[in-house]
């Protein structure tokens, strides 16, 4: 005797339930584990207070206030890297706890691909709320304004990080191999996205990489963003806002095309 | 040595002779005898850069209903097995129905008339158990997702405090699951996997790990939901005494099929049944054997083969006195070492 299968809900109502179940897993888990939140703010302090604080102090000549340079690359690199290493951990996840159990539901697999880079994101937005406090606190010039300004750039970020972890989730076959390439990968964007050194002049092939890194442009819409109308803006910035955002969504929609088709394909054709 | 091996390597090749020209019959016999709810046919799965199938034309099906056991040493075969019948591995060919689905092109139906208990714990031990239900209920959306208990549908609630008086967790359902036992949380698990009523499930070495007083109130506990719901239950595992209690077994070994029916047919078919007696006059008893016509073995007990014979009239045609009388009835495990050749 089959017994009949309860179906309270189908077709795209059923897909929605099941991203918020995925993602608000990942809030959930998030909020439960403070180490790994204070692991997410050491960073942005070291950066922010340390190093800003000493390049502001001893760096002149640029013509503007270092501090606010680095803090408005930190914010969206510790953004878009959340987001990148939270979905490169779907791989772990697919060989532990309760991520079998996701695999198997009767749910798309693209299902829990964007379930997870929403629930990633909303992590990151929580950590991104950490780095704003931090960076008031340490004297930069934060307004109601800016607030309100950055929410769009630092959703952006978020999801631009979350469909570069995808593309790199589909090309790693295990955490190991994604733990020992993934550096590589992540930690050279932070200088050649000029987080918190300025990349104006670059020699050739530093440029080359710069243009190829998906978080110079989030960090320098953040950055069109903070400076509009400030007298330091050309100085600052690298390109319109426009141009960063077309850029962005070009890659975000090329990152989570490939990324969602190989990893959807490969889950099964082992 | 290597003799042994050798001689060890032919009694399973005569087997699997012997098996395969049964096995078909069986796969038949099985198909007709009720609506099978699984259909394996001829199922090959090759991984990637491997050199020889991990499974390797395997068939077999099982009856709606039924407690099915998959046996077989590490590395036959089993976890690719369950990993293909439960849709998140391609076969490279061969065709499997679960629940009237096909696995390939209807991996979503298939999905929604499973559950499956993994080997490893599936839970997320940093939520209740609650937390974990709830997640499930959402994900299989059964019931739309709620950030909280006590906004969930009434309904919701009413059942998860039910599952939970039949597991005694009541109490404790509020607390996170790495508090729990290992025993609770396979009961968990079953509870969870159960929720969307599934007509199939998959257990994939339930008890592994757990001590006897768990196991045996998990199979009390999964022997009430068979009873209540009617669920096929498909097992793998390596207590092999937990196979007895199965309706059909399939021992695979390298990827091949090569024992398969109910376990006394598995047994009868692998492992003889003998009678072992012994006399002061050895003698005496030994011919009084030969003069019966009976085979036996002397090792120096009297091994008697019964061949399907009588015991009882057996032993009323021996007048010798006896001092020794024992029957030997094959376990699984006798049939599952006879065939596999190693102990576990």
């Amino acid at each position: 005797m089959i017994q009949a299968t309860r179906k309270n809900m189908t077709g795209p109502a059923r897909e929605v339930n099941a991203i918020l179940t995925v993602a608000y897993r990942d809030v959930l888990k998030f909020l439960r584990d403070p180490a790994r939140l204070v692991q997410a703010l050491i960073f942005p302090i070291i950066f922010i207070g340390i190093l800003g604080g000493s390049f502001q102090s001893n760096i002149v000549g640029e013509g503007y206030n270092f501090l606010t340079f680095i803090f408005t690359g930190v914010l969206i690199q510790t953004l878009f890297q959340s987001t990148t290493s939270g979905i490169i951990s779907l791989i772990e996840d697919r060989e532990n706890d309760f991520s079998q159990e996701i695999f198997i539901s009767p749910i798309s697999r693209y299902s829990i691909v964007f379930g997870k880079i929403l629930g990633e994101s909303l992590v990151a937005l929580v950590q991104g709320i950490g780095v704003i406090i931090f960076g008031i606190v340490f004297g930069v010039p934060f307004t109601l304004g800016n607030a309100l300004g950055m929410i769009p750039i630092a959703i952006a970020a978020c999801l631009l990080g979350g469909s570069f972890g995808l593309i790199l989730l589909s090309s790693f076959g295990s955490q190991r191999a994604a733990n020992q390439i993934l550096p590589f990968l992540v930690f050279p964007q932070i200088f050649t996205a000029g987080v918190f050194n300025p990349i104006h002049n670059l020699p050739w092939y530093l440029d080359f990489l710069s243009r190829i890194s998906p978080l110079r442009y989030a960090v320098d819409l953040a950055r069109d963003v903070f400076y509009a109308g400030k007298p330091e803006y050309a100085r600052v910035v690298l390109a319109g806002p426009l141009t960063n955002l077309t850029i962005m969504v070009a890659m975000f929609a090329v990152f989570l095309f490939i990324g969602t088709t190989v990893f959807v394909r490969s889950e099964r054709n082992k | 040595m290597q003799q042994e091996r050798e001689a060890l390597d032919s009694h399973r090749d005569g087997y699997a002779k012997q098996f395969n020209n049964k096995h078909s019959l069986l796969v038949a016999e099985n198909a007709q005898a009720t609506q099978p709810i699984i259909t394996v046919d001829r199922l090959v799965k090759r991984y990637k850069r491997a050199e020889i199938n991990a499974v390797d034309g395997v068939s077999f099906t099982v009856a709606s209903g039924t407690l099915f056991a998959l046996l077989g040493p590490n590395g036959a075969g089993k976890t690719t097995i369950i990993s293909i019948l439960t849709t998140t591995l391609n076969p490279t060919s061969g065709g499997v129905i679960v629940a009237g689905y096909d696995v390939v092109k209807q991996a979503s139906a298939v999905r929604d008339n499973v559950g499956i208990i993994f080997q490893k714990p599936s839970l997320d031990l940093n939520l209740t158990a609650e937390e974990n239900v709830r997640f499930h209920a959402t994900l299989y959306g059964l019931y739309p997702f709620r950030p909280s208990y006590s906004m969930m549908p009434r309904a919701y609630r009413e059942q998860v405090q039910e599952l939970a008086k039949v597991l005694g967790i009541e109490g404790e359902l509020f607390r996170p699951v790495k508090k729990y036992s290992g025993g609770m949380k396979r009961k968990l698990e079953i509870l969870r996997s159960l929720l969307h009523r599934p007509g199939v499930l998959f257990l994939d070495e339930p008890t592994s790990g757990l001590d006897p007083t768990s196991r045996r109130s998990l199979w009390e506990y999964l022997k009430q939901v068979r009873e209540q719901h009617g669920t096929t239950v498909f097992l793998t595992t390596h207590y092999l005494e937990e196979a007895e209690q199965a309706d059909s077994i399939c021992i695979i070994n390298k990827g091949r099929v090569v024992s398969y029916g109910t376990p006394a047919q598995v047994k009868a078919e692998l492992v003889e049944e003998y009678l072992l007696i012994d006399a002061q006059d050895r003698t005496r008893l030994r011919t009084e054997l030969q003069q019966l016509n009976l085979a036996f073995e002397q090792t120096p007990l009297f091994k008697v083969p019964l061949n399907g014979g009588n015991i009882h009239q057996m032993l009323k045609a021996i007048e010798t006195p006896l001092t020794v009388v024992e029957t030997h009835t094959p376990t699984v495990e006798d049939a599952y070492i006879e065939i596999v050749g190693e102990k576990r």
